[in-house]
């Protein structure tokens, strides 16, 4: 179980998140929904340790993981634009938090065409991710977050910048990988639609006039 | 048009590039002299020391400019931009001026050691890694990086299987650059390194000038040449790594962590110090002949009498005028050569990439052998120009052309060529269209390439070397000799100088300086 409690954030003067609380319960995949500039994306990363919060903490399972280095959380985070790694091919991206942790090399090629086939990529291991269309990026990019086992998953924005055709299918396919692995998650967005069909609950921050 | 614009920076480059290097290997063409310089004992000695302590250099800049880079690069603090002015300018400084500022700054046990030369070196060029890491840097988004720690990446994992893999083509180009610099280096290593450290720039230039062996010294020059070429050629091909293509993204934050918020400043606050001792040492010593302070250095700097009626033959003051002079004249000739290059290489396109290559070809030759092969070349009726005092000033241009080039063509380049079609739909003539889209474009950046010609010729000192008269020495020169000369007064002098010198040069540079020197010496 996550738990989040009384967060606050301040950059210089201004307050981005004041004193947030929420939780999610394991195996839950929850939603937040706000529009942009709401502190959404502040929010996942005082939960993954980027950044450190001003006040409150964050709890894993009962422990206090405020002041835990991002690499020892347990925590992924599948970022907004994905992040991919642009040296590594597709395969060398999604081993790549099983090779951080000292994986054998037939285990780390055991979990990636795992997860390649989780997300619909079987074949793609020796794929360039620079060329990649925007849908399999998506894809990779969860499958490399989902890799090492976190805990639980954030989610920034998953399927922004994709058309409408494909986020929604892809929205729904997200939906079933996640259920299928039981991951918790924890998925912020400003989109209506993405919330409802990938989230258990969604919870609002801000002003909701979407 | 082409062929006009394209007229005069050929015959510059032609007349006095291409043929006293030509000079140059047809007295290397001769076997005997061949065996013979390769065959004397001393050369083994010298090649080593040119090698190792490039290579050293070139190692200890890697490891001591990384964290600044990365500091300066990835991280927004109060201070920032002065700091990386403060770091940068050092690249440019006149070698004279570094190599005095070290041995102000250096107790004398070191002074005439390899120490003294790396250290110099490093100084120098922090910079380069200042600017290239920055640059890639620049394009590497903060979340990259923070993606792998979210994979389960300790930092030194982080910096071992995501930053230096990315950072590869930087810092080969930032090794390549640092090593060609070392490994050419003159001025640093004959204040600093002593007798017993030459490197092959120290020794051509101590047989050609002081052996009066001119065979043994044109060898040299052509061996150093072939292991430019080498080296060029090699990161060249390491370089041309297909780039890659990043995320967007922030590149750049404040420090959040406790952590940064303790190692950043500290970093911040080395950094200046370890710019700002040599120099400031440099100041001290101006004001100090023997062991209290004193104003004398610089009250007798207008005067090159040691004691009345004794002359040491060398005019602090009148060297200042003489730089002076030269700078202007170098600088004039480097902005229209240079900015009419420019003008041709852009217009030419195709045919406009050999003028460039052409162009740049001095920067690959080090200073040594440019004033080495005029000294050589003009020498003879009709072309006896060794008493002419415009033959320094043009050596010095030679070899600030290509930091004109450099600064212009980018910025013609970036025009998009709808612009004279619109120009010319809008009523304008072709030639007129040119002028308003092309020309009006040149001045800021040619004016930065003039500031840089200025600073190049008031530090040149390897050309210099071998093109300076007595009783005509520029300031590099005047503090070379300062400082060989013997008492407390005309070290103090040497120092005093090398402080107005500096004083010049830095003025010139933060002025024109708006980042393209290193980009031109980088490329």
């Amino acid at each position: 179980m996550l738990e989040v409690r009384d967060l606050t954030v301040r950059f210089a003067d201004r307050v981005v998140l004041d004193a947030l609380s929420l939780t999610v319960a394991t195996g839950e995949v929850l939603a937040v929904r706000g529009p942009s500039g709401v502190g959404k994306s502040t929010l996942l990363r005082v939960v993954a340790g980027l950044l450190p919060p001003d006040a409150g903490g964050v709890w894993l399972d009962g422990d206090d993981i405020t002041h835990v280095a991002p690499h020892r959380r347990r925590i992924g985070l599948m970022f907004q634009d994905e992040q991919l790694f642009p040296h590594l091919d597709v395969a060398a991206n999604v081993g790549f938090g099983p090779r951080m942790a000292g994986a054998s090399r037939a285990d780390v090629a055991a979990r990636t065409s795992e997860l390649l086939t989780v997300v619909g990529l079987e074949g793609f291991e020796s794929r360039r991710v620079t060329n990649l269309s925007g849908g399999e990026a998506k894809r990779v990019a969860l499958a490399r977050a989902l890799a090492p086992r976190p805990a639980v998953l954030l989610m920034d924005e998953p399927l922004t910048g994709l058309d409408r055709e494909l986020h929604d299918r892809l929205a729904t396919e997200l939906a079933a990988v996640l259920r299928a692995t039981g991951t918790t998650a924890l998925l912020v967005t400003h989109d209506h639609d993405e919330a409802a069909i990938m989230a258990d609950r969604t919870v609002v921050l801000g002003d909701d006039d979407v | 048009m082409v062929p006009a614009l394209t007229a005069l920076p050929l015959l510059v480059l032609l007349v006095f590039y291409a043929w006293p290097l030509g000079t140059l290997l047809a007295r290397v063409l001769r076997p005997s002299s061949i065996t013979e310089v390769l065959g004397s004992p001393g050369l083994g000695r010298v090649l080593w020391f040119t090698a190792w302590q490039a290579l050293v250099s070139t190692a200890a800049t890697l490891v001591i400019g990384f964290a600044p880079a990365y500091v300066l690069a990835r991280y927004r603090f109060p201070g920032r931009r002065l700091t990386v002015a403060i770091v940068t300018v050092p690249f440019m400084l006149p070698t004279v001026v570094v190599g005095a500022a070290f041995l102000a700054l250096l107790p004398e046990g070191l002074h005439d050691t390899a120490f003294a030369v790396v250290v110099a070196h490093v100084f120098f060029n922090v910079a380069v890694m200042v600017r290239l890491l920055g640059a890639m840097w620049a394009v590497i988004p903060t979340d990259l990086t923070a993606a792998a720690r979210t994979l389960g990446a300790s930092p030194a994992q982080v910096l071992r299987h995501v930053v230096l893999p990315l950072m590869r083509p930087a810092l080969w180009a930032a090794s390549s650059v640092v090593f060609l610099f070392t490994f050419t280096s003159f001025g640093v290593v004959k204040l600093l390194g002593g007798p017993g450290n030459a490197t092959l720039e120290v020794e051509i230039a101590r047989r050609a000038t002081m052996l009066g062996d001119i065979d043994g010294a044109a060898v040299l020059s052509v061996l150093q040449l072939i292991v430019l070429g080498v080296v060029v050629w090699w990161s060249a091909r390491w370089q041309r790594r297909a780039a890659t293509a990043f995320a967007g993204g922030q590149t750049q934050r404040r420090a959040r962590s406790r952590t940064e918020r303790r190692w950043i400043p500290v970093v911040v606050a080395l950094t200046l110090a370890a710019m700002l001792a040599p120099i400031v040492a440099m100041v001290a010593r101006s004001f100090r002949p023997g062991d209290h302070w004193s104003l004398t250095a610089w009250r007798t700097l207008g005067n090159d009498e040691v004691r009345p009626g004794i002359s040491l033959g060398v005019d602090p003051l009148a060297s200042l005028l003489v730089s002076l002079r030269y700078a202007v004249v170098a600088m004039v000739i480097s902005t229209v050569v240079g900015g009419l290059a420019a003008l041709a290489i852009t217009a030419a396109r195709r045919h406009g990439r050999l003028l460039d290559v052409g162009l740049m070809l001095p920067l690959g030759t080090s200073a040594v052998t440019i004033g080495f092969g005029m000294l050589i070349t003009f020498d003879t009726d009709p072309v006896d120009w060794r008493a002419e005092w415009w033959l320094v000033p043009l050596g010095h241009a030679l070899v600030a052309i290509p930091f004109v080039v450099r600064s212009v063509v980018p910025v013609l380049r970036a025009i998009p060529t709808d612009q004279r079609a619109a120009a010319t739909t809008l009523g304008a003539s072709p030639l007129r269209a040119w002028y308003e889209v092309e020309v009006r474009r040149t001045w800021r950046p040619l004016a930065a390439g003039a500031g840089f010609a200025a600073a190049i010729s008031l530090g040149e000192f390897g050309a210099t070397t071998f093109l300076t008269r007595a009783g005509r020495d520029s300031m590099p020169i005047a503090i070379d000799q300062l400082l060989g000369r013997t008492g407390d007064v005309p070290r103090a002098q040497a120092f005093a100088l090398a402080v107005v010198l500096f004083a010049i040069t830095s003025a010139v540079i933060v002025i024109a300086d708006r980042g393209e020197v290193l980009d031109a010496r980088g490329s």
